[in-house]
């Protein structure tokens, strides 16, 4: 069965006044039906571009996109916008980082649902408004009969997240994209939304793709993870693999600076030393090599590709394959015991 | 909200008092020519001019005068009698009226017509040379001074030094019931010289409030949702960037009931300002205090009716 959202050498690239920005470099990602993909990485590693570009949303002047974004067997890259307008919301759906800022300040949380609704289906405004309700109460809403009536900024963070999943799952979409959604959260608040985000995907078969910096949600909630630097999938693999023998220095890197409870307190935090590339004036050959402690030669000269490495664990490192697997099955286990 | 008008209704009152008291401090401290001078008439002697300051009772000393003048306002509403013509004010500046709000309504529905349409299409094509063409020339209006562009306007279209005779000139003013066409003819010229630099600021103000708008995370959710363009332009983004606007239009026509002193003066038109400008080169205390508190009391009040529709404009202000 072929993947429901198949994203094969996606680049793209914004001009600027500064230079080119190269925020998408060569991104390969599949989205399975009922399954989701985590996608990690640091800030300006290209996740939340490459989910706007899946959207159509980075059809900027200044933008070049190129690659396949295969979906339902159409070219989402190339699709005419009338078209891609049809797909958008309604086959795929996304909710963003801060609630606040993504709800719209002067209309009531119902009215943004209905005309959501009434967007992609011919339906009456009493039928869309009964809908809508059903959506809040859907997504734990207490008493959505009034809540549709609110305003954002009368419903504290969880729920105005609760109002954006209700949103985008009203429509039944077959993908829901989930940039950072709990960043913005309270932590107790992030926990109730990622659960709820996991039964409306049991309960509807949605897709889920969800875009994060903290590998704890990844854990949480992945089927499947890619791993993301300076625009490119540098490592992918099913969760458990991930976080038994990880095979790429940068997610070592990333989990090595999870704060851990349990562990006698060290000195200071562990984290990857040296800062995210420039995305104008990118590194040759590994983009990572200059924060990596295991660079080679070949890092500064060829870019690696990203090749098979075990079952369904794909790296981009010129490491050898037994000397990433032994390194990271150590760090592992140093890390639970 | 029905306590917040009713303090804003007091402090307003206040605020008239505080103007009142200025306007009377300003006219004594600043040298201007005597009043009782000038109504004495050219070759008066000392004598009669002494005369003349008793009659007006500005020989009694200022706090008294400001006492008798407030006890007057407060029990009759009445604003005094012109040292000029010894008209009373309060009816003057009510016979005056409906001029000045006849300059300002047809300038105001002038400038919101060019001023939005323009400022909407340039924040959309922003870059474009449309958009640089019109913030250039709105550039120019806003710099443009009414005595200036009021000039230029009559020399080229009024119908007494135009180039081009097609509408009244200056000192044409015939109120709308006497003579609508003659009405609109008089005040075309004015209503667009005033509504220059309007239209061109609020030109700007839209499409710079639009274009930072449209780069809001909502507008990402409304495009993400699926919705058309335009929609997302009209429905989201002019919805939220017309807001302020609607604040500062409702001040300028506050401003502007008070007057249009430059344009009423260039095109001689009875209103307001030209009482307010006529009074002020007359040494006419009466008139001028009249003027003064009108105009405040519009702009007392345009301010409270703007915080009042805020509130229902946007939701998240609460009082």
């Amino acid at each position: 069965m072929s993947s429901l959202l198949e994203i094969r050498d996606l680049h793209v690239h914004f001009r600027t006044r500064d230079g080119v920005v190269h925020a998408v470099e060569g991104a390969y990602l599949s989205v399975e039906r009922e399954q989701t993909l985590g996608i990690v990485g640091e800030s300006g590693s290209g996740k939340s571009v490459t989910a706007l570009t899946v959207m159509g949303l980075t059809r900027f002047p200044n933008a070049t996109i190129s690659g396949e974004i295969e979906f339902d067997g159409a070219d989402l890259v190339t699709l005419p916008d009338n078209q891609m307008r049809r797909v958008r919301g309604r086959r795929i759906a996304m909710i963003f980082q801060d609630p606040l800022s993504s709800l719209h300040p002067l209309y009531k949380v119902g009215w943004q649902i209905v005309e959501a609704i009434q967007t992609h289906e011919n339906v009456s405004r009493h039928e869309a408004r009964k809908r809508a309700i059903a959506a809040l109460y859907e997504v734990g809403i207490p008493s959505p009969e009034k809540r549709i009536d609110s305003y954002p900024h009368e419903l504290s963070g969880g729920m105005r997240q609760r109002v954006m999943i209700a949103m985008a799952l009203v429509l039944k979409p077959d993908v829901l994209i989930a940039d950072e959604p709990t960043t913005a959260l309270d932590v107790t608040v992030q926990a109730q939304i990622l659960d709820l985000i996991r039964r409306l995907k049991d309960e509807y078969g949605t897709a889920v793709v969800m875009i994060t910096h903290d590998l704890g949600v990844i854990a949480e909630l992945a089927d499947e993870v890619a791993v993301m630097y300076a625009g490119r999938v540098m490592e992918r693999a099913p969760r458990e693999t991930l976080f038994t023998v990880p095979e790429l220095p940068y997610t070592w890197g990333l989990m090595r600076s999870i704060p851990r409870l349990d562990a006698p307190r060290p000195g200071r935090l562990d984290s990857i030393s040296g800062l995210p590339p420039s995305l104008i004036h990118l590194p040759s050959g590994c983009p990572f090599h200059p924060r990596c402690p295991y660079v080679m030669d070949v890092c500064l000269k060829t870019e690696p590709a990203l090749e098979q490495s075990g079952r369904g664990h794909l790296v981009a490192c010129h490491l050898p394959i037994a000397e990433r697997q032994r390194i990271g099955h150590e760090l592992l286990a140093r890390n639970v015991s | 909200m029905v306590r917040y008008v009713f303090r804003r209704v007091i402090w307003g009152a206040l605020m008239l008092l505080v103007v009142s008291a200025l306007t009377f401090v300003i006219f004594y401290l600043l040298p201007s020519g005597d009043p009782a001078a000038i109504r004495a008439g050219r070759y008066a002697t000392p004598a009669r001019i002494a005369q003349v300051r008793h009659q007006l009772g500005l020989d009694r000393p200022i706090y008294y005068q400001y006492w008798l003048y407030m006890k007057a306002l407060v029990w009759h509403f009445d604003f005094g009698t012109s040292f000029k013509t010894n008209l009373p004010v309060r009816d003057t500046i009510f016979t005056r009226l409906p001029v000045t709000f006849s300059v300002a309504s047809g300038a105001v529905v002038i400038w919101i017509l060019i001023g939005i349409p323009v400022g909407v299409i340039s924040a959309i094509k922003r870059r474009s040379l449309l958009d640089r063409m019109t913030m250039g020339a709105s550039l120019v209006a806003i710099s443009a001074p009414v005595y200036w562009l009021g000039l230029i306007a009559l020399f080229l279209f009024s119908k007494d030094l135009g180039i081009i005779k097609l509408f009244g000139g200056s000192g044409s003013y015939v109120p709308l019931f006497q003579d609508p066409a003659g009405w609109f003819s008089s005040l075309i010229l004015p209503w667009f010289v005033l509504a220059a630099a309007f239209a061109a600021f609020y030109a700007r103000m839209v499409r710079g409030n639009l274009i930072e708008t449209m780069n809001e995370d909502f507008i990402r959710t409304a495009r993400a949702k699926g919705l058309s363009e335009r929609r997302v332009i009209f429905r989201h983004g002019l919805r939220a960037a017309l807001t302020p606007v609607v604040t500062m239009a409702g001040l300028d026509i506050g401003t502007l009931l008070g007057g249009a002193v430059l344009t009423e003066t260039v095109f001689n038109i009875p209103g307001i300002g030209r009482l307010a400008y006529d009074s002020i080169v007359g040494s006419d205390l009466p008139m001028i205090q009249g003027t003064v508190l009108f105009g405040a009391f519009f702009i007392i009040v345009a301010n409270l009716i703007v915080d009042v529709i805020y509130a229902f404009l946007d939701p998240r202000v609460r009082y």
